[in-house]
C-alpha cells in the first residue's frame, strides 16, 4: 500500500464516518438524559430531503443545511410529544418515528429523485493540507465535516465539562433526585431530544448535499441505526464516538482499499460490511452484561413522571 | 392548558379496542388535509385510495394477494412482541426466506412432482427461521441487542438478495436481467381460480392465524410469553427459561416471514427479483401494533394495511400520486395509535378552575394530604 492510497483512505474515511459521528454525537446526549430516541433514521431522511428540497430551490446551501436541522427537531418534538410527555414506550414511539420520516421522506421527495445539485466542495486549507497521510483527511474536507469537528469539540465540552452535561446525566441517572433537586426532568429530555433531532437533521442533510448531492429514497441505507449501535460500543464515551465513526467510516469504504490492492469482490457483498461490523461489534461488547450495565444511563428507555 | 391527563384506576378495556379506530381517523382526517394543503381534492383521493380498489372481484382478489405477506409476518412479529422481544428484521427474514425457496427452485425446474413445490416452500420456511435464528443466537449467547441485531440482518438480507439474482441466481438466458429463472409449473403455488392471481397461500394463512390465536391465548408456552413480556423477574422467579422462550418466538416469527417470502416468489411473482417485497415485513410492525398483538386485531389491521398498499399504486396510476402514500399512512397511524393509547391509562379531565381561595386552599391541603 502506498501513501496515496492511504491519504485517500483516511481523506475518505473520514468523510464517510461523519454523518455516524453526528447522529451518534445526538443519540449520545439524548440517551444520557435517559430517552431511548430510535428514530434516527427517520429524522436524517427528513432532514436529507428537507435540506435537498431547499436547497436546490434557492441555491443556497446553508439555508438547506439550516432547514434540514429543523426538519430534525421538528420530527424529534412529535417523538418526544409521545415518549416523553405522554409516557408511551419509547421503543415503540421510535420505531414509529422511523417508519413515519421514511413515509413522509419519500412522500414529499418523490418529485425530486435523480435531480442535480451543486453540493459543498472541499476547501483545502494551503499547505496544512500537503501534510502526507492525514493533510488530506483534516484540511482539505468540505465546510460540513470542518463543521462536525468544531460540533464534537463543543459537545464533547459540554459533556465532560460544562455545567449543562451534569444536569443532563443527573436527569438521565437518577430523574427523581434530579426533580427534587429542582430540575425539570421533562424540559431537559425534551431539549436532549431536540438535540438529537437537530444533529440527525444535518446528518442527513450531510448526505443530501455533501456526501452524495443528490436525493435518492432511503439514501441514509441504515445509518441512523448503525449510530445507535455505535453509541453503546462506545459506552456512552465521547471520544469513543468518534473513534467509532471512523471505524465504521472504514468499515463501509473497505471496498476501495480492497480496489486499491488489487482485489475485487461482488459490490453488493462489500456493501454488507458496515452491517457485518455492526453485529459483529455489538456480540464483543455485549457479552460482558456488567460493563454495559456500569456504562449505560440508569434510567435508559424508562419513562418518567412527576411524583412516582 | 385546560385538560389534564389523570391515571385511572385500571386500564379502560375499551379504550384498548377504540384507541386502533381512533387512530384510524385522525389518520383520515390529517390525511385529507395534506391532500387539501397539496391542492388535491381530499374526498377523490379518500376515494381512490380506500374504496377504488375494491369495486370488483379482481380488486379483492388483489387485496388477499397483498394480505397474505403483510398478515403471516405480523403474526409472527406479534407473538415477539408479546415477550417483549422487538424483532424489527421480518423483512430480512422474509427476502431470506424467497431467496432460500428460489435457490431452491431454479435447480429443480424441470421436476413434476407436487414434491417440488413442498420442498421449496419447507426450504423458504426454513431460510426465514435460520435467520432470525442468528438473532436469537447473538441475543442468547452474546446479549446482543436483538433490534439493533435484526435490523442489520435486513440490511445484509438485502445484499445478499441482489448478490444472488446480480450473480449465481441469475438467469442465464434473461438478457442480463437481474432476475432467476421462471419457476417450474411444480415449483408453483396453484391459484384459487383462472381469473385472480390469489394462491392456495390464503388457506396456509388461515391456518397458521388459528394456529397463533390457540398457541397464543389458549396454551402454557403462550402463558409464559405473556408473563415474559409483563414482567421478566417474574417469569425467572417461576421458573420459565427466558432463553428458551426467546429462541421459540424468535424461530416461529422468522418461519412464518420465510414462508410469506417464499409465497411471493412461488405464488404471484414466479421467480426471483430483487423487488420481492416493497416493505411488507416493516408494515407488520404496524400492523401488529394496530391490531393489539391479538391474531383477530392483526387480521382486520393487515386487511387495512393491504388497501392502502393496493391503494398506493391505484392513486400512483390514476392520479400521479407517489407510491410512498402507503409509507407515510403507515407511520400516521403508528404514530396516532400511540399517542390515543395514552387513554387506556390515562383519561382526560377538564380542569376545574378553583372558585374561591377557600376551595382553591382546601383543595392544596386534600391534594397534600395522601403524599407518602
Amino acid at each position: 500500500m502506498d501513501i496515496d492510497l492511504l491519504t485517500n483512505v483516511f481523506y475518505a474515511m473520514v468523510r464517510t464516518g461523519t454523518p455516524l459521528l453526528l447522529v451518534a454525537l445526538g443519540e449520545m446526549v439524548c440517551e444520557k438524559s435517559g430517552v431511548l430516541n430510535l428514530g434516527q433514521e427517520g429524522m436524517m431522511l427528513f432532514g436529507a430531503v428537507i435540506g435537498f428540497m431547499v436547497a436546490f430551490s434557492t441555491g443556497h446551501l446553508w439555508l438547506g443545511v439550516l432547514l434540514a436541522m429543523l426538519a430534525g427537531i421538528l420530527l424529534s418534538l412529535l417523538f418526544a410529544l409521545v415518549a416523553v410527555h405522554l409516557n408511551a414506550n419509547q421503543v415503540a414511539c421510535g420505531l414509529a418515528l422511523t417508519i413515519f420520516g421514511v413515509g413522509l421522506s419519500s412522500f414529499v421527495g418523490a418529485s425530486w429523485v435523480g435531480k442535480p445539485l451543486e453540493g459543498f466542495s472541499p476547501i483545502a486549507i494551503p499547505l496544512l493540507s500537503q501534510i502526507p497521510g492525514i493533510g488530506k483527511m483534516l484540511f482539505a474536507q468540505d465546510a460540513l465535516v470542518y463543521l462536525s469537528f468544531v460540533l464534537f469539540a463543543l459537545v464533547a465540552w459540554i459533556v465532560l465539562r460544562s455545567r449543562i452535561g451534569l444536569i443532563i446525566q443527573a436527569v438521565g441517572e437518577n430523574p427523581n433526585a434530579a426533580s427534587a433537586m429542582g430540575l425539570s426532568v421533562l424540559r431537559v429530555r425534551t431539549l436532549a431530544v431536540m438535540f438529537g433531532g437537530a444533529m440527525a437533521g444535518l446528518a442527513g442533510g450531510y448526505l443530501s448535499l455533501a456526501y452524495t448531492p443528490m436525493w435518492a429514497e432511503n439514501m441514509t441505507a441504515g445509518r441512523g441505526w448503525i449510530a445507535l449501535a455505535l453509541v453503546v460500543f462506545a459506552s456512552w464515551r465521547v471520544f469513543r464516538v468518534l473513534l467509532g465513526a471512523y471505524l465504521f467510516g472504514l468499515a463501509s469504504i473497505l471496498h476501495l482499499v480492497a480496489q486499491g490492492i488489487g482485489v475485487t469482490l461482488p459490490a453488493n457483498l462489500m456493501a454488507m460490511l458496515p452491517y457485518v461490523a455492526t453485529i459483529v461489534v455489538l456480540v464483543l461488547l455485549s457479552r460482558d452484561t456488567i460493563r454495559t450495565r456500569l456504562y449505560a444511563p440508569v434510567s435508559l428507555g424508562q419513562p418518567w413522571k412527576a411524583g412516582h | 392548558m385546560l385538560l389534564s391527563l389523570e391515571p385511572r384506576a385500571q386500564p379502560s378495556r375499551l379504550m384498548m379496542l377504540l384507541s386502533p379506530v381512533l387512530a384510524g381517523l385522525l389518520t383520515l382526517i390529517s390525511g385529507s388535509m395534506l391532500f387539501g394543503l397539496l391542492g388535491r381534492d381530499p374526498l377523490q383521493v379518500l376515494h381512490t385510495l380506500l374504496i377504488a380498489p375494491l369495486s370488483d372481484l379482481y380488486g379483492i382478489g388483489e387485496l388477499l394477494v397483498k394480505t397474505l405477506p403483510i398478515l403471516l409476518c405480523a403474526l409472527g412479529l406479534a407473538l415477539a412482541y408479546r415477550a417483549r422481544i422487538w424483532n424489527i428484521g421480518a423483512e430480512g427474514q422474509l427476502l431470506i426466506g424467497a431467496l432460500a425457496g428460489s435457490a431452491l427452485a431454479v435447480n429443480i425446474i424441470d421436476m413434476e412432482s407436487r414434491w417440488a413445490l413442498v420442498m421449496v416452500v419447507t426450504t423458504g420456511v426454513l431460510g426465514g427461521a435460520l435467520w432470525a435464528g442468528l438473532a436469537a443466537w447473538l441475543r442468547t449467547h452474546f446479549h446482543a441487542n436483538e433490534i439493533l441485531t435484526t435490523i442489520m440482518l435486513n440490511y445484509i438480507a438485502l445484499n445478499l438478495l441482489l448478490y444472488c439474482v446480480h450473480g449465481p441466481l441469475k438467469d442465464p438466458e434473461g438478457y442480463n436481467f437481474p432476475e432467476s429463472a421462471l419457476f417450474g409449473e411444480a415449483s408453483r403455488l396453484p391459484t384459487l381460480s383462472d381469473d385472480m392471481r390469489v394462491t392456495i397461500g390464503v388457506y396456509f394463512a388461515l391456518f397458521v392465524l388459528v394456529a397463533i390465536w390457540v398457541l397464543a391465548q389458549k396454551s402454557f408456552l403462550g402463558f409464559q410469553i405473556k408473563v415474559l413480556g409483563l414482567d421478566r423477574r417474574a417469569a425467572g422467579f417461576v421458573g420459565f427459561r427466558e432463553k428458551r422462550l426467546v429462541w421459540i418466538v424468535l424461530l416461529i416469527s422468522g418461519a412464518l416471514a420465510g414462508l410469506a417470502g417464499v409465497c411471493e416468489v412461488t405464488g404471484p411473482i414466479g421467480q426471483l427479483v430483487p423487488q420481492v417485497s416493497p416493505g411488507y415485513g416493516y408494515a407488520a410492525i404496524t400492523v401488529a401494533f394496530l391490531g393489539r398483538l391479538h391474531p383477530f386485531g392483526i387480521l382486520l389491521a393487515s386487511l387495512l394495511m393491504a388497501l392502502l398498499y393496493l391503494g398506493g399504486e391505484t392513486a400512483q396510476m390514476s392520479l400521479n400520486l407517489p407510491m410512498a402514500v402507503t409509507g407515510l399512512f403507515q407511520g400516521m397511524i403508528l404514530f396516532f395509535l400511540l399517542a390515543c393509547d395514552v387513554l387506556i391509562v390515562y383519561r382526560l379531565r377538564g380542569k376545574k378552575r378553583p372558585r374561591s381561595i377557600m376551595a382553591r386552599s382546601t383543595g392544596a391541603v386534600l391534594h397534600q394530604a395522601p403524599a407518602d
